[in-house]
Formats: C-alpha cells, structure tokens, sequence
C-alpha cells in the first residue's frame, strides 16, 4: 500500500469512514463525557494526540515485529501514549482532567487506535500514518465536539461553558447563553440523550450521502454527446 | 394514493384503527371530567394544547416519511396518545413542558420506530418518562384536589400555561408522595393528619380512578382488548398490598384499595397497559405481562424513588414483551405442542 494519497485519507478519516459514526468505534466516550463542549473537545483532542503517537511508532517499528506479539507490543505503545497523555493533562489542564475521570485511561482501550495501529500503522510508511492518525483523530473529536455542542445546547441552553478549563484564563467568557431563562433539559446531558443524538446525526450524515449519490447518479444517468440510446438508432446530437 | 401499503393482519373486521382510537378517546371522557372537577381546568387545557402539537408532530413526521397525510392524521391515534400522556402530567404544565412531552412521544417513540404498529415501547409513556427524568420540578407539582385549594378559573388556567411565568400556583404534595415521605406515623395518624387523603385512597385520585375503571370497562365491554393484561396487573398489585399491608404499621406499603384506587393505577391498566401495539400478543403472554407489570408498580412505588410507577413499569415490560411472546406461543391449530424456537 505504498499509493496511499492523502486527499483519500483525509476524506476517509473525516467524513467516508469517519471512526465515530461509519465504524461506531469508540462508543463509549462518545456517549459518556460528551455531555458539554469542554469535556468532548478535552477528550476529542487527547485521543487524537494518542493516535498520533501510536500510528507513529507503530510505523516506525512494522517491520520488527513479528505477527505473533503484534497486538501486546501495539497495546503495549498505546497504553505508554495514553499515560503520557495523562500526566500532561493533569499538569496543565487539572480540572479538565479530574471531570474526565475514569475515560483518560479508557483511550487505551478505544478500538479506534488498536484499529487504526493494526489496519494502517502496521502496513504503511511514516507519513501517511501519522497523517492518519492526525486525520482519524480530528474526524472523531468532530463527531464528539458537534454532539458535546448539540447536548450542551438543548441540555443547558447556552454554548462553550467552562472553557478556561482547555484554553486558559482567556477563555473563560466565552460562554454564549443563548437562552436566558431556560429549563436545563436533563435527558439531553444524561446517557440517553447521547444515544438518541449519535443516533440522529448519523441519520443526518446517511441523509447527506444518499442526496450526493444520487446526484452523481443523475449525472452519470444523462447522456453524453454522441452516446446511442437503448433500441433508438442514430446519434443522441 | 392507488396501492396504499398496509401492515397485517389484512382481514376486514368491523373494527378499524380510527373506530378503536375513538372509543379509546371517549373511555377517557369520565376520567377527564372527575379530573377536571377535582383539580381544574389544567388537564382539559393540557389535552387541548397536546393535541394540537401532536397533530403538528405527527403531520411533520408524515410529511418527512412522505407518507399520505389525511389517511394518517385521521386514524386519531396521535390525539390518543396526546391525551394519554396529557392525562398523566399535572394540570397546569406550562405549555413547552407539554410540547416537548408530546413531541418525544410522536416523534423519538413512534415515528423513529416506524410508525403505527412498529413502536416497541407505548408513546404516551416513553414521553412522560423523558420529561419526569428532564423536568423533575415541573413534572411532580400537582395541584391540590377540590376542597383543599383555590381552583383556579379557566383564565387562570390558560395564563398558568402560556405564560408560566406569570403563574403563580399552589402545589400540594400528592397522597402516594406522602406514604413514600412517611416513616414515623402508622397508616391511620397519616390518614389523620394530612387532608389529602380521601376515603380509600386520595382524595379526588380515588374517584378519577373509579371513572377510569368505568371507561375501561365500556371498552372491554366494546371488545376493544381483552381482559387478560389488565385484570393479571390489577389482581397482582392487589395481592402484593395485601401481603404487604403490615397491618397499617408506619413501614407498611399501604392498603390494596389505596394501591387500587391511587396514583395511576386504573388509568394505566386500562389505558396503557392495553396499548395493542407494545403489549404482548397472545392471551396467556398478556396475563404474564400485565401480572409482572402489576409486581414491577408495587415494588417501584415501596421501594424505589418515584412515588408512582405505572410508566416506568409499562416501559419495562414493553422491553420483555416479545421475550414473553417467544415463549407463549399458542399451538398451531392441527399442530402438536411444540417447544418455542423449534
């Protein structure tokens, strides 16, 4: 696999095969911490630094490996990523870190980087992999900033609380209530409320590539100039 | 529409969902009109505005499946479920309370599932469940029965749900919040104590659910469903206060007709608890599902959180009814007994 171009990458990771909502990997964080912006952008973006790190090194060292110890060596990697993670995390961003609990640890066990180490990592050259690492990670902290937005939205009625926990001091009024009296509306930050979203914005993305396949449906349908049509003679002019 | 694509079964019987539907709407009318003497306008205001979104939501839906509108809108199953669930909210919820309820229950439980007929679970609960879980708050301020409070007039009715906030209402805490909060006064001091209680059960509650019981039995009366679901719950709760009355000691879970008559309980039997749809399907699995049903509003109303269960109950059973089906299956008519699954 030494053609890999990274135009395909990218439109796999962040949207064709997007890890949270084509591959449903990682459920588990998606549902559980995704209950505002911070927390998903927090864990979006760590386990993206995690996938770089582990398609990076699993790269470098494909072709050391034997296929036997393959899985513990890669696990071995992630889980030395993840601690790293960890650590850096409790010391610059410490209340993020306590909110996100028990799910830091958790990215070791996220099938999304195990998949990504084995599927890619381990048959593909330096650069793409960690291009693809880079890209799988975005594609999944999307998913999770979007559907952290949505709950935070319709669960507490305004956007981008508690920010200064991920940016610094600077952030911390970046708080946009949209409505000024509204009712916390729990099911939406609660466990279910991130089934029912995941649910809907895979409705939303199944929507949006049934319409832009039946364009090109309807592209490849018309006829081109000179083409013959089925039992008509002669020339479409 | 030239081939209108229906589910089975396809035989023709005089019974058709928009005749079912309306006598399940005019079962409830008795029920309606005790609440409303009870407690108020509130729950006619409620029914009036939930039915007005439900019809929107279920037009909204319909219009994005494109699905035939008229042939759906007029089969009256969504104000069914508008009135049902209406029925369960407290009079007086202010009006997004009831348009997110009812939007849940047409939108997330029926349509997302697919419609009529494909709902696992029953509409009406699945919205009173997300909006108890959501709005704790607004979903446990009952009104205080006749007797006990000011009624508020129509006017007042109206303004407490258009503009809640403007609403100044009384709430009183309800005859199964009571023996829930109780742990130091036997059964007679509470009856006693507090005027909310009536003379089984609570005051005004225990009239609504002889009306509700009157309905239901016009419905069974109709044929609209059969005797099994209802009369297993029933019987089960029954038994189980009774085992557990404790002689009206301050631990005990409260007499059978306090059970019987309170809460939810004759609403929920005949009207939820019969949902064709979500409920099991043969005669001997609804006499399992409607006795388990009648276990889980016991135990949930003794020992768990909520001082009533009939949703909570319903939906969980909703879960196990195909569980139940799988293992109830009547014999096949010139077929031996065979054991489920073979």
């Amino acid at each position: 696999m030494a053609d890999v171009s990274y135009k395909d990458l990218s439109i796999n990771g962040l949207w064709k095969n997007n890890p949270a909502i084509v591959q449903l990997l990682g459920l588990c964080p998606l549902l559980a911490v995704t209950g505002s912006v911070v927390n998903a952008l927090g864990l979006g973006l760590a386990t993206t630094m995690v996938l770089i790190i582990s398609n990076t090194s699993v790269s470098l060292i494909r072709n050391l490996v034997s296929d036997a110890v393959r899985l513990p060596t890669f696990v071995m990697i992630i889980a030395a990523a993840v601690t790293c993670i960890e650590l850096l995390m409790q010391a610059f961003t410490y209340e993020l870190f306590q909110i996100l609990g028990i799910f830091l640890p958790l990215i070791t066990t996220n099938c999304v980087i195990l998949g990504r180490a084995d599927g890619f990592a381990a048959r593909n050259s330096l650069g793409p992999s960690f291009y693809d690492g880079l890209i799988m990670g975005l594609g999944f902290a999307c998913v999770l900033a979007v559907l952290g937005g949505l709950r935070e939205l319709s669960g507490t009625g305004a956007l981008f609380a508690n920010m200064d926990l991920l940016f610094g001091s600077s952030a911390a009024n970046w708080k946009v209530v949209m409505y000024s009296d509204y009712q916390p509306f729990l099911l939406a930050i609660l466990p279910p409320g991130a089934f029912i979203f995941t649910g809907l914005i895979i409705a939303v993305k199944n929507l949006i590539d049934d319409r832009i396949k039946k364009r090109q449906d309807a592209l490849k349908a018309r006829p081109v100039k000179g083409a013959k049509r089925v039992r008509v003679t002669g020339a479409v002019s | 529409m030239a081939l209108m694509r229906l589910t089975s079964p396809h035989a023709h019987g005089p019974m058709s969902t928009q005749r079912v539907m309306q006598s399940v709407l005019l079962a409830t009318i008795p029920g309606v009109i005790v609440l409303t003497h009870f407690f108020g306008f509130g729950t006619l205001i409620n029914i009036l505005w939930g039915s007005i979104v439900a019809l929107a939501c279920e037009a909204l839906a319909l219009k994005l499946r494109r699905r035939p509108l008229s042939f759906y809108l007029k089969d009256y199953s969504a104000v069914v479920t508008a009135v049902l669930l209406c029925i369960a909210l407290p009079p007086y919820a202010p009006w997004w309370l009831i348009a997110v309820g009812i939007a849940s229950s047409i939108l997330l439980a029926k349509h997302l599932y697919g419609g009529l007929g494909y709902n696992p679970f029953n509409p009406a609960m699945v919205g009173y469940v997300i909006l108890l879980i959501s709005f704790p708050i607004q979903m446990t301020a009952w009104a205080p029965p006749r007797g006990l409070g000011e009624l508020p007039g129509f006017m007042e009715a109206l303004q407490a749900c258009f503009t809640p906030a403007a609403y100044d209402g009384v709430t009183m805490a309800t005859p199964m919040d009571l023996l829930k909060q109780n742990n130091s006064l036997l059964i007679n001091d509470l009856w006693y104590q507090y005027p909310q209680f009536g003379r089984w059960s609570g005051r005004g509650w225990e009239w609504a659910n002889i009306a509700f019981l009157a309905g239901g039995i016009w419905l069974l009366y109709q044929r609209i469903f059969t005797w099994h679901a209802p009369v297993a719950m029933l019987v089960t709760l029954g038994l189980l206060a009774a085992i557990f009355y404790d002689g009206g000691s301050s631990a005990s879970g409260g007499s059978p007709l306090f059970h019987l008559l309170g809460g939810a309980t004759m609403f929920g039997a005949f009207f939820i608890v019969t949902d064709p749809v979500s409920s099991a399907v043969s005669l001997r699995g609804r006499l399992i599902f409607g006795a388990l049903i009648g276990v889980l509003i016991y135990t949930i109303r003794v020992k768990g959180n909520y001082p009533d269960s009939v949703a909570f109950a319903v939906l969980i059973m909703n879960f196990a009814a195909p569980f139940i089906d799988y293992y109830t299956q009547p014999r096949t008519y010139g077929h031996r007994n065979k054991r489920a699954g073979e």
